[in-house]
């Protein structure tokens, strides 16, 4: 298979995208539990909450200096491999990714040196304020990079200027209170809330079954559960928020999760299991269950979601449409001052459609005269790849009622005091808690290829398709740097990954090595002599 | 709502260009100094304790320092969008080489102290030489082909053609004008060092700082030279242009010529103060390294990263990114900005945040400053990288 400069393109950004949301939930949800457990030491003055919150803190700063590495990447490659997009839409979606910097990462990383740096230097109070400072920088720049994305999703407020071939702003309102970019805000941090939780969980659990630092496990894995349990409620319900506006402007992306083929009477069924084939455009095999799918996506009985067939017509007509705007707009361009008010109304009242147009340009020069055949096959386009959006959607929504399930549990243990049960009498359930770990990340990565790959071949949303966004490269040039950051990124993330390891063995500072009472099994641990950082 | 009319389309391109101009130089005052630092630990500090004092002088805030990075790009990107696409696509390699230098940093201040054994933190070490080294060198070398003109041509549809390479960047022109920024940093991390280390590594900083600042002087001579003798040709835009136009790169005439870098110091002499300002920056640095003085030659070494970074911008105005295959397809302040919508409501939310971002960033570093010695690692053993 050949790849081509959009496809090594593609590639090349989902691999960075993915690689960064590695380390931002574990930063997002990480901060405000570090800065929850300041508070706590603060209002109480019990030492052992900042032991806590040092040795979170050191895990935190290992994860975190690796999303500040990856995320110098994001800023730039926008730029670097779309360049198209950039000069398309920077009008409107560069202000999102600059208020970003002015507003959050300034303040996040500037106390995160005080947070690591000031213990000595600052009052209490001030050291808490820093913490805050760099958890509310971290939550904000999140709002800002999802006001960004959810342009690309929907894309409001903005209108095509044939004058200077791009997307112009009208209502910056409107870019900002985005319902989907609302829905998307919410729904990440939650997820990150959730990851931090169960990393924190875990970590605890596993420190439980050793027998070790079980004051700070405990009081850790309280606040863990805790947390864990109403954002994991939160990131199911606020992921159906999002399913709910995908429906209103995403449906090819909704019809495709549900492997959605036929239009059916409303309330749809939901498929649990089914084996989408491209080829012949259907399901092998699906398991349904009656109405639920129409329930979800439309909240209510009698409104109809549009199947993938019934979509691609539409898309027909989109597609005849947006030629007479693309020949429209040649005119305008060709002849800017003579070009009669016709021409500019015919473009007006076909501009909506233009980035239909662009679907008919791998196929051929003229949109205006493009066969039936190419414009079925360039309404095809539009579908993205069945199969994985389906499946990927499913992890992500069986990891969410996952997490709600296991922090139920363990905050139902530690509300009622009874986690020492769990390390006598439930020590499965311990067990459970520690393997537990990456389903967060998993079901991160899930979301964001639904969220991406679902929008696909756009990159904004029926405005822009992904083929006509991307620089004037050279494969080999996309390639190599495609090499480099696979290299790179996989080299530190082994590195982080064994360091990580390495301060979560040698634990927190609390004085003690192993409880007095240790049971049977534990094994004892190598490097559990705390190391001084020299 | 019309809020954004207060202020005419043409003056915010101008705000837009100086400030353009006040993130780049935040960038390279600030995480400079710190480039500077991470470009001489190598051969500055010879045992780990002397690293690790260097390394602290510049750890808990060099981390703020790089938004100003990250903030110039996204800035770019929102008031400058053309200027954002072509250039990053155009310079596509020797932008993955700096991404891939400065990804280095971060992780190299953090895990060089997490594990004791000397090969571990030697590596880190030039890593941390990598990541400050290659970004001052490269930044240097695209101002340089920025002044040549970059190869590139706009279609119709304004899309770009990039017609370089990798290779061609490294001109003699460009080369000179990346040891220039190199020289320049290397000076300000000196400075920076002579601040905040005292007795042997102060001692060899101003010895280097001072060659630094001697062969910033000759280079920045040099290269005003060149392009005043007319080795380095200047753009020139031929018709009238209207400054409140919409933002369409094609619709203007401009050609190459002789000298025409040089045009804005002949119409207003009262600029020759930008250049000379960094010829006085990098002199009294130069002089004051000799004596016991600390604090004010810093301010000596800013002036200096002031004057040369501004000197680039006048020469150039309105220019912002020439094309040397198609002049007329060049990027002016009057035809590469974002709308006058966007430029006003990234004018607003840059003069609500910008003062504040300054005034904590003061106090963080007022909170963390201080000598850093043998004794305050040992006695922040725990907390210090």
């Amino acid at each position: 298979m050949e790849l081509s400069v959009v496809d090594l393109s593609r590639l090349q950004f989902a691999m960075t995208a993915l690689y960064h949301f590695l380390f931002v939930p574990l930063t997002i949800g990480l901060s405000i539990l570090l800065a929850t457990m300041e508070t706590v030491y603060v209002m109480t003055g019990r030492e052992i909450w900042k032991r806590m919150v040092k040795f979170w803190g050191t895990l935190f700063g290992i994860n975190f200096v690796l999303g500040v590495a990856t995320g110098l990447t994001m800023e730039f490659q926008f730029g670097m491999n779309w360049a198209y997009f950039s000069q398309y839409v920077g009008d409107v979606f560069g202000a999102p990714l600059a208020i970003e910097g002015l507003m959050a990462f300034f303040m996040e990383a500037t106390f995160v040196g005080l947070f690591f740096f000031g213990w000595d230097k600052l009052s209490k109070r001030q050291h808490l304020a820093a913490t805050w400072a760099v958890a509310i920088g971290t939550n904000f720049s999140a709002l800002w990079i999802l006001i960004a994305n959810g342009w690309m999703q929907n894309p409001v407020g903005a209108e095509f200027n044939p004058e200077t071939m791009r997307m112009e702003v009208n209502s910056f309102f409107d870019v900002l209170f985005n319902p989907v970019a609302q829905a998307k805000f919410v729904h990440t941090v939650s997820a990150g809330y959730v990851t931090a939780a169960l990393f924190m969980l875990g970590i605890s659990a596993w420190y439980m079954l050793q027998g070790r630092h079980l004051q700070i496990a405990k009081r850790s894995m309280a606040i863990a559960s805790a947390f864990g349990f109403a954002s994991a409620l939160s990131v199911v319900v606020l992921g159906d928020e999002s399913g709910y506006e995908a429906n209103l402007n995403q449906k090819m992306k909704l019809a495709t999760i549900e492997a959605m083929w036929h239009t059916e009477p409303a309330p749809a069924a939901f498929n649990v299991v089914a084996w989408p084939d491209m080829e012949k455009r259907e399901n092998i095999f699906a398991i349904e269950v009656p109405y639920v799918m129409g329930l979800i996506a439309t909240r209510s009985l009698d409104t109809v979601i549009p199947g993938i067939n019934e979509l691609v017509d539409r898309s027909k007509d989109r597609i005849r449409q947006g030629a007479i705007a693309w020949d429209a707009l040649q005119k305008i361009r060709e002849n800017p001052d003579t070009v009669t008010e016709e021409v500019r109304e015919t473009f007006r009242y076909n501009a909506n459609s233009l980035g239909y147009a662009y679907l008919l340009l791998p196929y051929t020069d003229n949109p205006m005269e493009a066969t039936t055949a190419q414009i079925e096959e360039a309404a095809w386009s539009t579908v993205p790849n069945v199969f994985p959006m389906f499946y990927a959607f499913r992890i992500m929504v069986a990891c969410g009622f996952f997490f709600i399930l296991l922090t139920t549990v363990f905050f139902y243990y530690s509300s009622t005091g009874k986690l020492d049960v769990l390390r006598e009498k439930r020590r499965w359930l311990l067990h459970v808690a520690v393997w537990s770990i990456p389903l967060p990340w998993i079901a991160c990565e899930m979301g964001w290829f639904v969220a991406e790959y679902g929008r696909q071949p756009w990159i904004i949303e029926s405005m822009l398709p992904t083929s006509a966004a991307v620089s004037s490269l050279s494969v080999t040039e996309v390639l190599l740097t495609l090499a480099g950051f696979v290299i790179l990124y996989s080299t530190l993330l082994v590195i982080e990954v064994t360091l990580m390891i390495k301060y979560i063995r040698i634990g927190p500072e609390d004085g003690e090595t192993a409880d007095a009472l240790p049971p049977a099994e534990t094994r004892p641990v190598s490097g559990a002599a705390p190391v001084p950082a020299e | 709502m019309i809020l954004y009319e207060m202020i005419d389309y043409s003056t915010l391109k101008v705000i837009w260009w100086v400030l353009l101009g006040v993130l780049l130089i935040g960038f390279a005052v600030t995480d400079g100094f710190d480039m500077g630092v991470g470009t001489m630990l190598p051969f500055i500090a010879e045992t780990d304790i002397e690293r690790r004092i260097v390394i602290n002088t510049i750890g808990p805030t060099w981390e703020g320092n790089q938004v100003w990075f990250i903030l110039g790009g996204g800035a770019i990107f929102a008031a400058w969008p053309p200027l954002y696409a072509i250039s990053f696509s155009g310079f596509y390699l020797a932008m993955f080489v700096v991404l891939a230098a400065m990804i280095l940093r971060p992780v190299a201040f953090k895990y060089r102290s997490k594990r004791p054994d000397p090969s571990w933190r030697n590596t880190w070490d030039w890593a941390l030489f990598i990541g400050s080294f290659v970004p001052a060198l490269v930044f240097g070398v695209a101002v340089g082909n920025v002044l040549l003109g970059v190869p590139y041509s706009l279609d119709n549809d304004l899309r770009m053609t990039y017609e370089g390479s990798f290779f061609g960047l490294f001109s003699p022109f460009s080369l000179l004008c990346g040891l220039l920024s190199v020289a320049m940093l290397v000076m300000h991390g000196c400075v920076w060092l002579v601040m905040r280390a005292s007795g042997d590594i102060a001692r060899r900083a101003r010895r280097i700082g001072t060659f630094a600042a001697l062969f910033g002087i000759v280079l920045f001579a040099l290269g005003g030279y060149l392009v005043a003798s007319g080795y380095v040709d200047g753009f020139r835009i031929t018709n009238e242009v209207d400054p409140n136009m919409q933002a369409n790169p094609l619709a203007k005439e401009a050609v190459i010529e002789d000298g025409a870098w040089m045009a804005n110091y002949s119409a207003y002499p009262l600029l020759w103060i930008v250049p000379g300002l960094g010829f006085l920056g990098m002199l009294g640095t130069l002089i004051l390294l000799q004596t016991r003085m600390e604090m004010p030659i810093f301010a000596f070494s800013k002036s200096a990263i002031v004057g040369i970074i501004a000197t680039v911008g006048i020469s150039m105005f309105p220019f912002i990114l020439p094309s040397s295959v198609q002049p007329e397809a060049s990027l002016t302040v009057w035809d590469a900005s974002s709308t006058h919508r966007t430029l006003f409501n990234m004018l607003v939310a840059t003069v609500i945040f910008l003062p504040i971002i300054l005034v904590y960033t003061a106090w963080v570093y007022r909170v963390l400053w201080g000598k850093v010695d043998e004794e305050t690692i040992e006695r922040d053993n725990h907390t210090a990288y």
